[in-house]
């Protein structure tokens, strides 16, 4: 099922052409109308004309987090405030706040995204959405709503928080689908059993759509398996609008819509793109905003793009599970590497915990040597040292494959490794550079 | 039928300093005491090898501590203080096709030596040694 078919299976050629011509108009609206944009282009003498297309991408200069951080509340905005229907902001908890406007027509095509993406991942009029992301200032809630609703399916507008009448609310009106964070859906079936309801049998939820934080494959089976639902990615920012995209029901990455939305991928480190199938941060120009058009935008997001048509009939390209997040990146003999890779890899293995520490060392030679500890299960310990051997080179083989650099793993007690309580920090870099 | 094996205590240590006199430490805190011991080594980490007088005791003891330890079944076989006490038993097995995983031995006083065997397969062990009577019959304590 489409919700846009001549949109959503348009010919890669035909999209690519729609954004060879729109990255053009956005990079002169842009420039005509937000005060940042004029001042940074003017900065770095670029002229918008130079721009012919999306091979000048490169020629562009990044937007960041801090730039809207800089020129908040309106420096970015480049339509007047009265063309301006909402606002959506973000708090200030790491920072300054950032606050993001939308135009009319803003709603409109975030709104027809997200119906795109939600029909893909199997909603339909026939449901009944329970909407358990936050309403409010944050994008989550209000964002579903819109789509939903569009979609004709029937809203529970439950917004965040008091479990126990999500779950009344959700057995009485029969709710077939939910939209909330992965470890709100862990936390709401936990609840559920705890009062004696068993999501798989006593409602007729079917379908969670899950996102606005980093989550596992791992964290996706054991979602399924307690609750019997089809879990799907969604993925999405404020300030490209809010939720946007989702995964379809082939589960292989999330569409990113190409007529609104151009992305590229690049090391984070270099600035430069990266090859397809290569991991990088994710970085996306929007084709479509008005009121805040962002050129560029570094999302911080780690992820893989795959432009290859998919197999449920889209043409539009995909980016797989974000992996971590940017900031979080450690270049270990020159190469990238995300502590939620390991600890991917570590979910993997029963053996041992999913607490882990990184070491990094500089050895005498100038080399790098990484040391991933983890902690023994009690059941998997065994008095034969080639049993913990063989179980040492498991899992360095295993992080060899995902990671493409050796690390010396180190097995230790369970329970010795520090635990974490909000931001975990589990790199100790003791190199010397 | 009766038991003729013995029960091992083998406990995970990081190594570090400190980690085998925190193990022992627990031990001695409970009078327990250790009829025979090893360390096998392994680069980050080791496994302690041990048979004690109150192995139960022990097990509970260095779990409620935090160890990671399991029991393990082995044999003890009682050998004359003497040349080719071990070569004997070596002989045997490996005449029987039985492998040695791994041997510790120590001698308690008197003539006796007691050598503790981990093999891969413990009840034809158990067998051939007690038709060979070299099995130890007598109680750790």
């Amino acid at each position: 099922m489409y919700w846009d078919p001549r949109a959503e299976k348009m010919p890669q050629k035909d999209l690519q052409e729609i954004q060879e011509r729109k990255l053009r108009a956005i990079i002169h609206h842009a420039y005509e109308y937000s005060p940042f944009y004029r001042k940074k282009f003017r900065e770095i003498r670029l002229n918008p004309w130079d721009i012919t297309g999306v091979r000048d991408l490169p020629k562009l200069p990044f937007t960041k987090k801090q730039d809207l951080r800089d020129n908040y509340p309106f420096g970015i905005f480049a339509v007047p405030i009265s063309q301006i229907v909402r606002f959506h902001a973000s708090s200030g908890t790491t920072g300054k706040p950032t606050v993001v406007g939308y135009t009319a027509n803003d709603v409109e095509v975030w709104v027809e995204s997200l119906c795109r993406s939600l029909v893909a991942c199997g909603v339909s009029r026939e449901d009944v959405m329970q909407i358990s992301y936050g309403y409010g200032l944050f994008t989550g809630g209000l964002g579903f709503h819109y789509a939903a609703e569009r979609v004709g399916a029937t809203v529970l507008p439950t917004s965040a928080g008091n479990t126990q009448r999500q779950i009344e609310l959700m057995k009485d009106l029969n709710t077939t689908v939910i939209a909330c964070t992965p470890s709100y859906m862990l936390y709401l079936s936990e609840y559920a059993a705890k009062i004696g309801t068993d999501i798989a049998e006593d409602t007729k939820l079917r379908r969670g759509i899950l996102g606005a934080e980093p989550w596992s494959e791992e964290t996706r089976r054991r979602i399924e398996g307690k609750t019997g639902i089809t879990a799907y990615d969604v993925y999405g920012t404020s300030e490209l609008s809010g939720p946007l995209f989702t995964e379809c029901t082939e589960k292989h990455g999330l569409h990113i819509w190409a007529d609104h939305f151009l992305i590229e991928i690049i090391d984070p480190e270099t600035g430069e793109q990266v090859g397809e199938g290569e991991k990088g941060e994710l970085v996306v120009t929007t084709l479509s905003k008005e009121a805040m058009p962002l050129i560029r935008w570094r999302t911080g997001d780690i992820t893989i793009m795959e432009s290859e048509k998919c197999a449920c009939g889209r043409t539009h390209p995909r980016i797989m599970r974000i992996l971590g997040r940017a900031d979080d990146m450690i270049i270990v003999r020159g190469v990238n590497v995300f502590p939620s890779q390991i600890e991917h890899v570590l979910m993997q293995i029963p053996e041992v915990g999913e607490h882990y520490m990184i070491i990094l060392e500089r050895a005498e030679d100038g080399l790098d040597k990484m040391t991933v500890q983890v902690e023994l299960s009690e059941k998997a310990f065994t008095d034969k040292v080639a049993d913990m051997l063989e179980l040492e080179k498991r899992i360095a083989e295993q992080l060899k494959a995902v990671l493409n650099v050796t690390a010396k793993v180190e097995i230790v007690n369970p329970g010795t490794l520090q635990r974490f309580e909000g931001k975990a920090k589990r790199v100790i870099d003791k190199r010397k550079i | 039928m009766e038991d003729k094996t013995l029960k091992q205590v083998s406990v995970f240590v990081e190594n570090k300093p400190g980690r085998l006199a925190a193990v022992t430490e627990k031990l001695y805190e409970k009078g327990i005491n250790i009829r025979a011991f090893t360390i096998a080594e392994a680069g980050d980490f080791g496994i302690i090898r041990m048979v004690v007088d109150k192995t139960d005791e022990a097990y509970e003891i260095l779990r409620n501590a935090g160890f990671t330890v399991t029991l393990t079944r082995v044999l003890g076989v009682e050998v004359e203080d003497e040349p080719g006490g071990l070569y004997r038993i070596a002989r045997a097995l490996g005449d029987a096709n039985i492998n040695i995983e791994y041997v510790y031995a120590f001698t308690s006083g008197g003539d006796k030596a007691l050598i503790i065997l981990r093999v891969n397969d413990l009840d034809k062990a158990v067998e051939l040694l007690e038709k060979e009577g070299m099995l130890f019959r007598g109680r750790i304590d």
